[in-house]
């Protein structure tokens, strides 16, 4: 695929010197608009590339945080249109930002898959994140976001042997997603060296960037990824900020404040 | 009629595909658990050491083969068809789920893991779990609705009675959808020692092949045993369907007796045309659920929709993908049993022959009743009583007042 709006942005980051910091929100939490506001402010406080959350029932890889947050949306009613007008509202307020969905396959399934990446990308949308969508099921998918302009990132993870790796990275485009850890989303006390081992047997079958996401919670621990990887992701402890404000403004300083600081522990020397 | 289940053919295909139905939806972390299953799986199946084995545990610890039973004073009550039972609630720990728990049991151990977790609803495929994992040694965690912890109370003794550790699940409806999703949770973190014992023909391939594959005992046992009575095949087979598992191991020997008709009882609750059911085949739209696809009960978003239903084990937005496939291709059909209809199935069932079923196979039964007046004196109808119904003893006492001394007449 020639050059997207995702891979430039990991590029300008390596351009830097650096790994790009990933920050993930669901779409809908707390409120549509408010979840706008706190997609905004990961971007204000240093993200290179945002992930939005297509909420749902059955979040089988999240932990308790994002799962309360799903609920949270779903109870307010959000729908796919709300999850689109999302991205189309981050999208116009930051052009150089790469804005994608992270979603469980049955919504897409369910919304049609052609459909679904025509008003993604007409959203201004730069791709989609499938956690459950293994590259054996992938290829209608791939044929309707390559048709569109999206990326499709895959996921791969400590338990990927070498020859699954070739494979999945072969089908994927804008960068790898390296689980750090074998289990749900959440944040850790430690990363873990599983992911240095991932990322670098990863690098092995890909030119793509290799990002690493979950358990990340901090500075620290974004330094010492951005150390190995390509780029950093963040969602729990995201979410974790805004699920304990009081006030929506307070959420969102809150976001913008701890993106500030990992966007720094990716600077790190 | 579909020629795929001509006698030899290869179903599901290596894709795990019954038709449109099936596959692998599973995150790239179960990708290397879920093909070990597999290859495992395909290994044992050709083992004579393997089959021997599970032979031995079916006979001397099941109790197999189970007894068909001629069920004369109920059959009146079903327009005087011929209504003979399969009698899975003779089994070691009351239900079929035993079938498939021996079996991944042994497979577990061939995999080299020590800890096996679970989803139960109504707590019988927890039971059975949990007995096999006492019998081998492993750790056992099995996840439950909070919902049906409490209407299962029982089975949640019996469990821990057993050594299993049961986790409440109090996410989402907190019924068997949630426990799967949360059993799925656990797999993922711990899946160098642990194997998922997925309890019904649902699931990512090769669970809704493995699973049926184990249950097929029921429908080889009672093809025979209709025969041999009768000297005849029966009219139809009828079971009850939440995942499907006890229907996929009835159905499947029958298949290829293109004029037996195979029906399947799903939980239409307060009736599949309130919004309070779990009539997934009837009201259900095609999807992904638990790793595979198959009927959803989902909302124009793809999200799931919860059920209802007054059985636990029938209490469930998906369904085997074999049954949505059977269900297209004509093979079987698919029938809402409401939770009325199923408790007064129950309840004859018992007044006329002296056996409490379980609710979930209740539900077969009330299909029975109601095609054996459909068919008349001439039908023999073969029943999956796939359950007993001890570990109901509370719903329906509540629902007939039993506790009250008046009782319900």
């Amino acid at each position: 695929m020639a050059d997207t709006k995702l891979t430039a942005a990991l590029a300008a980051a390596k351009a830097e010197g650096r790994a790009a910091l990933i920050g993930y929100l669901p779409a809908g939490f707390p409120t549509v608009d408010g979840g706008i506001a706190a997609v905004n402010a990961l971007i204000e406080g240093g993200c290179d590339v945002v992930e939005v959350g297509l909420p749902h029932s059955d979040p089988v890889l999240d932990g308790a945080v994002i799962q309360t947050a799903d609920d949270i949306a779903l109870r307010g009613g959000v729908k796919i249109k709300d999850v689109l007008r999302t991205v189309a509202e981050v999208a116009a307020a930051h052009p150089a930002v790469p804005v994608l969905v992270m979603t469980y396959w049955n919504p897409v399934d369910r919304y049609g898959t052609a459909r679904f990446a025509a008003d993604l990308a007409a959203a201004g949308g730069a791709g989609c994140i499938l956690p459950d969508l293994p590259v054996e099921e992938s290829e209608e998918w791939r044929k309707a976001a390559a048709e569109h302009g999206l990326d499709t990132v895959f996921v791969v993870a400590p338990s990927s042997k070498d020859h699954r790796l070739a494979e999945v990275t072969a089908a994927g485009s804008g960068f790898v997603y390296a689980a750090a850890v074998m289990g749900v989303t959440g944040t850790r006390a430690a990363v873990g060296n599983l992911a240095e081992d991932l990322v670098a047997r990863t690098r092995a079958t890909t030119a793509l960037p290799v990002c690493v996401g979950l358990g990340v919670s901090n500075a620290d621990q974004a330094a010492e990824v951005a150390a190995f990887a390509d780029g950093v992701i963040v969602g729990s402890a995201f979410v974790q900020r805004l699920l304990d404000a009081e006030q929506l403004a307070d959420g969102t300083a809150a976001v913008r404040a701890l993106a500030g600081e990992l966007a720094q522990g990716v600077r790190r020397k | 009629m579909s020629e795929h289940y001509l006698p030899g053919a290869q179903v599901p295909d290596a894709r795990g595909y019954f038709g449109a139905y099936g596959g692998r939806f599973i995150p790239e972390a179960l990708v290397a658990a879920v093909e070990q299953v597999a290859e495992e799986y395909e290994k044992a199946k050709t083992d004579p050491a393997f089959a021997a084995e599970l032979d031995v545990l079916l006979k001397d610890y099941t109790g197999r083969p189970s007894p068909l039973t001629d069920v004369h004073r109920f059959s009146a009550e079903a327009g005087g068809a011929r209504v003979l039972l399969k009698r899975e609630d003779l089994n070691h720990t009351g239900s079929h789920k035993i079938n498939n728990v021996l079996g991944q049991a042994l497979l577990t151990r061939r995999m080299g893991k020590t800890r096996i977790i679970a989803e139960t609803g109504a707590g019988q495929h927890g039971v059975a779990t949990a007995t096999a994992c006492a019998l081998f040694g492993f750790d056992c965690t099995i996840y439950m609705g909070e919902v049906d912890t409490q209407r299962q109370a029982l089975n949640v003794a019996r469990m821990r009675m057993l050594g299993a550790e049961v986790v409440p699940v109090t996410s989402g409806s907190r019924t068997l959808k949630d426990a799967i999703n949360e059993a799925f949770r656990d797999w993922v973190a711990n899946v160098d020692s642990t194997h998922y014992l997925f309890g019904t023909v649902a699931g990512p391939h090769p669970f809704p092949m493995m699973v049926r594959d184990f249950h097929r005992v029921i429908g080889v046992e009672a093809r025979q045993q209709v025969l041999d009575r009768t000297g005849k095949l029966p009219d139809a087979v009828v079971a009850c369907v939440g995942g499907g598992s006890n229907a996929m191991g009835i159905f499947h020997e029958f298949i290829p007796d293109a004029d037996v008709r195979l029906i399947g009882c799903e939980a239409a609750g307060e009736g599949a045309e309130t919004p309070k059911h779990a009539a997934t085949l009837t009201k259900g739209d095609p999807g992904v659920l638990h790793g595979s696809r198959t009927y959803v009960l989902q909302d124009e978003d793809g999200q799931t929709i919860e059920s209802h239903s007054i059985s636990a084990g029938l209490d469930y937005p998906g369904v085997g993908p074999e049954h949505a496939w059977l269900k297209d291709t004509g093979r079987a059909e698919y029938r809402p049993v409401t939770d009325a209809q199923a408790m007064e199935a129950l309840r004859l069932l018992s007044r006329t022959e002296g056996i409490i079923p379980a609710i979930e196979s209740a539900h077969a039964l009330a299909g029975a009743l109601e095609l054996g007046r459909e068919l008349g004196p001439e039908a023999t109808i073969l029943v999956s009583l796939s359950g007993r119904g001890d570990k109901d003893m509370h719903t329906a006492a509540e629902y007939f007042g039993l506790y009250d001394a008046e009782g319900t007449n």
